[in-house]
């Protein structure tokens, strides 16, 4: 055994590279899929719990979306009052105690953080589409638009881009937080580290390598999400389509361009 | 035969009572300006007559059918019956082509390249065909508005219904909007216009409504309601703009 902090950690990183990258990895595809999956039961829930409904709906329909709105409240309340890892420990071993179903682990480490994240990102896609201008759902039904259409075409579109630097907040909270599922025995990086740990009696050095790759994969996810939310808003600026002089002496206003600003800042082509 | 007959309408937002009993008929080729203080209800019928308010009691007969009937669709009769808000209400996350096109893709299930073609003609018409590919927020107030009137125009409408088009905008903007709408006037279409600008009202329309607190207190040609009004309240309405 080496001496020293930083060769104690190499010589531990060295020799259990496989482990901890293994944990890693394990952490981050919990994380993308919890979040993946969480962000569609998010999108469904939240769609459904902004479902209008007018005085003059049929009295059935209305029954029927009070009640699945009820249901949501439910698991939305449930899943956000109680502990991830109280959570873990309540479906793995309850769905094995009453239902006699074993779970597989990974399946269950899934099923958790899906359905965790999901009832988390059901307020945030509510409050996504509410926080959009009711001028535009009044555009859309101005020409005509039906609900779903003014939903799938003006709103979501618009609501996904207000809500992904949440999305993002759930991914980079479901890498960290998916260290709880190591009460069921996943074995991801947390648990990873303590097998390392206790092989030596070092945990300072060994979670001084774990807190450096945790802060890698959360710091790259977040520079990533950074990069998507830029793609999704588009240029900056925009290609005037004319040959028409008088364009140019009409008002025209554009976000000025960071990155650059110089002579060629208003580009002109035919069309 | 009326376009749009508006039939004894009226709206109550709780026990606030909006508008009363208005009545009154949209011909062909028709320029109504609705004209009336803020608050008067002016904005609530044309919202009414677009169905984005539902009314308490009254009809409204669309080519003499009423548009309440369970046989005819609400989205169809939308589309025909095309809306400018003051607010332009232009889709945030598309283009000003795709703005345009969208309606016509979706709604009238147009082809896209079809869809593309009338866009472009109507975006050129309102000038706004350099452009196309910007966004809403990179446009001006005037931009803004003119691709919502082309937006509206793609639809091919039977009538357009302004709710103060101009009130957003400053001075030079009002006039490359009111440009447009002149076009489209002296081409016959139908427009329907709540206003604050009466010059324009008195030059462009062939009939004028005032609106009281939700009444329509005169009705006429511009000559008899704005140079020649009846009533005391269009006097008193009219004198104090005069005033401003």
């Amino acid at each position: 055994m080496p001496i020293g902090f930083i060769n104690i950690m190499t010589f531990l990183f060295e020799k259990y590279a496989l482990s901890f990258l293994r944990g890693a990895g394990y952490s981050l595809l919990l994380a993308l899929v919890g979040t993946f999956f969480g962000t569609l039961i998010g999108l469904l829930c939240g769609i459904i719990m902004t479902i209008p409904i007018s005085k003059d709906d049929k009295t059935w329909y209305k029954i029927i979306i009070h009640t699945i709105k009820f249901i949501i409240n439910a698991y939305v309340e449930i899943f956000r009052g109680t502990p991830m890892m109280v959570q873990s420990m309540f479906i793995y071993f309850g769905a094995s105690a009453l239902f006699s179903i074993n779970m597989d682990i990974m399946f269950a480490a899934f099923f958790i953080v899906s359905i965790n994240t999901g009832a988390y990102m059901t307020e945030t896609v509510r409050g996504g589409i509410i926080s959009i201008d009711d001028g535009q759902f009044e555009g859309a039904k101005a020409i005509g638009m039906n609900h779903y259409q003014t939903m799938r075409y003006i709103i979501l579109p618009q609501s996904l881009r207000n809500i992904m630097p949440q999305i993002g907040n759930n991914l980079i909270i479901n890498i960290k937080d998916t260290c709880v599922l190591s009460v069921i025995g996943v074995v991801e990086l947390f648990y990873a580290s303590k097998g390392v740990a206790g092989a030596y009696y070092k945990y300072f050095e060994t979670f001084t390598i774990t807190m450096i790759i945790y802060f890698i994969m959360t710091f790259i996810s977040s520079k990533i999400l950074r990069f998507i939310e830029s793609k999704m808003d588009g240029p900056l600026d925009y290609d005037l389509a004319s040959t028409d002089t008088l364009a140019y002496t009409s008002e025209m206003y554009s976000i000025p361009n960071k990155r650059k600003l110089n002579d060629d800042y208003f580009h002109y082509k035919d069309i | 035969m009326s376009i749009l007959s508006i039939k004894h309408l009226s709206k109550t937002f709780g026990t606030h009572i909006v508008l009363t009993d208005i009545d009154f008929d949209v011909e062909k080729k028709d320029i109504i300006s609705i004209i009336g203080s803020s608050g008067s209800g002016k904005s609530t019928i044309l919202r009414c007559i677009n169905l984005l308010e539902k009314p308490t009691t009254g009809d409204i007969l669309y080519n003499n059918k009423s548009i309440f009937d369970t046989n005819n669709s609400i989205s169809s009769y939308r589309s025909k019956v095309g809306m400018v808000f003051q607010n332009f209400n232009l889709f945030n996350n598309m283009s000003v082509l795709k703005n345009c096109m969208i309606g016509q893709e979706k709604v009238l299930k147009i082809k896209e390249d079809e869809a593309k073609d009338t866009s472009i003609f109507f975006l050129k018409k309102v000038g706004m065909l350099p452009y196309i590919n910007a966004k809403p927020r990179q446009l001006s107030g005037g931009q803004k508005q003119r691709v919502a009137i082309a937006r509206a125009l793609c639809m091919k409408p039977d009538a357009l219904l302004f709710d103060e088009p101009t009130s957003a905008l400053d001075p030079q903007m009002v006039n490359e909007v009111l440009l447009v709408m002149r076009d489209l006037a002296n081409e016959g279409m139908t427009m329907l216009i709540v206003t604050h600008e009466m010059a324009f009202a008195k030059d462009v329309s062939n009939k004028i409504l005032f609106i009281h607190e939700g009444h329509i207190v005169e009705q006429g040609s511009p000559e008899e309601v704005l140079k020649n009004p009846k009533e005391e309240k269009t006097k008193d309405f009219l004198k104090r703009f005069i005033e401003r």
